[in-house]
């Protein structure tokens, strides 16, 4: 095990991933004023956090099926307003379950 | 979380403490519980001692960053690969850092920020812009703070005691994190056909890229960016805010 180089790699994520965290938040001061740029901020957190979970919510799990299992459960659950908590550990339940039936009855 | 029951209305600077800072991130930590726990696992698993996972989470505290950096670390792969997918990979912080620059309280100093900007996660950065008003410097720490914990305690229990859960119920446990994103994102979405718009643009174009061929090949960090700012920039044009929104 060479830790001399573990170690540079672990630094050199480290750096890579403050970076981008850390440089638009300490330079932009300003308040934008233009109403596109905006508005488009404004919407980022929805679109980004639409990308990071279609599809991938569908590989999730042991199989395809279970994980739409869990993605209606965990609409469902959203629909409703219940907490982050509950939506979450809900689907993972939802899906525990399915995958349980599926090993009994012999599918997947 | 916030959505359950409408805040009282208070406005000025005083809603957002620490101690609110602190229960908001709740939530998050025990999210991040289960996806930490996984990557220390992960980490033992390919005989790496757990102090080196806690140093990664410690140091990154990012998922897919530092799960695809670990992996190649694990592979064996030369700096500049590690160096690049994960900068390609943790990239679409650049944007929500721009959004988070136009929330935060215009006052908050240059050493708050070097400092606060380390903790900005997807999740984190979603909890910040719900917030009705500027976000300050002790809620944004507060913020912070219980979901690093999580994420740390949770590295340390995942590389320690790796045969803790059984593999159904790890299997189960790898939806949470989409759980929570979606508990983030459809009640806003009842409300807001913009909102809706975005997802199902961002959502339709992300599955583009992961079923057809050669657009597949492209790492998951851009893809998600091209996602993103084709999503929020259709809608900021069809849609722009109105004053009293923003």
């Amino acid at each position: 095990m060479n830790y001399t180089r573990i170690l540079i790699c672990i630094l050199i994520m480290a750096v890579v991933t403050y970076l981008p965290r850390m440089l638009p938040l300490t330079i932009f001061r300003k308040k934008i004023q233009n109403q596109f740029l905006k508005s488009f901020l404004a919407y980022v957190p929805y679109a980004v956090l639409a990308a990071m979970t279609f599809p991938e919510i569908l590989s999730s799990t042991g199989n395809l099926i279970s994980g739409l299992i869990g993605l209606a459960t965990a609409i469902i659950l959203a629909f409703f307003n219940r907490g982050l908590l509950v939506v979450a550990l809900g689907s993972a339940g939802a899906v525990f379950a399915a995958e349980q039936v599926m090993r009994w009855i012999g599918v997947g | 979380m916030r959505r359950r029951k409408e805040p009282i209305k208070t406005s000025g600077p005083l809603c957002l403490t620490f101690t609110k800072g602190l229960r908001d991130g709740l939530p998050i930590c025990l999210g991040y519980l289960s996806v930490s726990f996984t990557f220390g696992m992960m980490v033992v698993q390919h005989d790496l001692p757990a102090w080196i996972a806690m140093l990664i989470s410690m140091t990154n505290l990012t998922s897919a960053g530092q799960f695809a950096g670990t992996d190649l670390i694990i592979q064996g792969a030369m700096y500049v690969e590690v160096a690049v997918t994960t900068f390609v990979i943790n990239i679409r912080y650049m944007l929500m850092s721009l959004s988070l620059s136009q929330k935060v309280e215009a006052k908050m100093s240059t050493f708050q920020r070097l400092i606060l900007s380390f903790g900005i996660t997807d999740e984190v950065f979603a909890v910040a812009m719900q917030q009705k008003e500027a976000v300050n410097s002790r809620y944004f720490a507060g913020l912070i703070v219980t979901p690093y914990c999580g994420w740390a305690l949770g590295t340390l229990l995942g590389a320690t005691a790796t045969s803790f859960l059984p593999l159904s119920v790890r299997t189960a446990l790898g939806i949470a994190i989409y759980g929570m994103f979606l508990a983030i994102l459809i009640p806003p979405a009842r409300k807001s056909k913009a909102i809706l718009l975005v997802i199902a643009i961002a959502a339709i174009i992300r599955c583009g890229f992961a079923w057809i061929p050669v657009l597949n090949q492209l790492s998951s960090g851009w893809v998600i960016i091209i996602c993103a700012v084709i999503a929020a920039a259709f809608a900021a044009w069809r849609f722009p805010l109105r004053e009293e929104e923003t």
